[in-house]
């Protein structure tokens, strides 16, 4: 990997029995992930993925950059909400990223997350040993 | 109604130490469509969330009304299996914007030997007003 290389976009479809799957595995089970009736209470458009939800996909996508490279900082703020509609082909995440610098043995990537053309993710990054 | 000021520094109880299995990485990876193999990078926050959860309900906070602002990792070396990890939550920071609460958060992942594995940092919005 070299500064300024492009990586290869990731998409991922988010379903709404992911988000099911994923509040058991993790234990984040606020109901703004899985009722429609509470997320639109709490001004929400509707059910929206966990925000540590993306983050994994911002992971896995740089995981598979990598070849899984040991990752020694991962960060992002959660700017927009993926709303994710009751159907079942859900909605896409697109993980897109650029190599910043390589430099001591590790990598910098700049991540961009995008769900229906718009940025989810605040200053993606990622630190991975080279 | 707002949270109190007073929490800013204030540390909370270590978790009960937390076992890494082999088939907790896999059912969280595959949650996420991750490959099996290393343990995924976003894996601390199950502490993390099991501390913020205490934090919370200490502090009389529903999850509902709580939105994730930031969250970040810095790794001292990676989880592996048979870990067993505790994290300890203490309140870096808060501030009130708009009649909600900006909390911030800082956990520290310790191994059985208590060396630091891994610090995250967590910005939580707690939405006020009436539901």
């Amino acid at each position: 990997m070299n500064p300024g290389d492009a990586l290869e976009p990731q998409t991922y479809a988010v379903r709404r029995s992911d988000l099911v799957r994923y509040a058991g595995a993790s234990g984040d089970f606020n109901p703004i992930h899985w009722s429609d009736r509470v997320a639109t209470a709490v001004g929400l458009p509707g059910v929206i993925a966990h925000g540590m939800y993306t983050m994994a996909l911002a992971a896995r996508a740089v995981a598979t950059w990598t070849d899984g490279a040991e990752v020694v900082e991962l960060g992002c703020k959660f700017t927009n909400p993926v709303a994710v509609p009751d159907d079942d082909t859900g909605v896409d995440v697109v993980v897109a990223g650029t190599v910043k610098s390589v430099e001591d043995g590790l990598v910098t990537i700049a991540l961009e997350v995008t769900c229906e053309g718009a940025k989810v993710l605040g200053m993606p990054k990622a630190v991975v040993r080279a | 109604m707002p949270v109190d000021q007073s929490l800013v520094g204030r540390e909370f109880p270590p978790t009960q130490p937390y076992r890494v299995s082999a088939e907790k990485v896999r059912e969280l990876a595959a949650a996420t469509g991750s490959a099996a193999g290393p343990v995924p990078a976003t894996f601390p926050i199950v502490m993390a969330f099991e501390a913020m959860n205490t934090f919370l309900e200490d502090v009389g906070v529903e999850l509902q009304r709580i939105v994730h602002g930031e969250q970040r990792f810095a790794y001292e070396r990676p989880i592996a299996v048979g870990d067993e990890l505790t994290a300890t939550l203490s309140v870096a920071s808060l501030r009130q914007i708009g009649g909600n609460d900006i909390i911030g958060t800082r956990s520290e992942i310790r191994d059985a030997s208590g060396d630091l594995v891994c610090t995250t940092t967590a910005t939580l919005v707690h939405r006020g007003g009436e539901l």
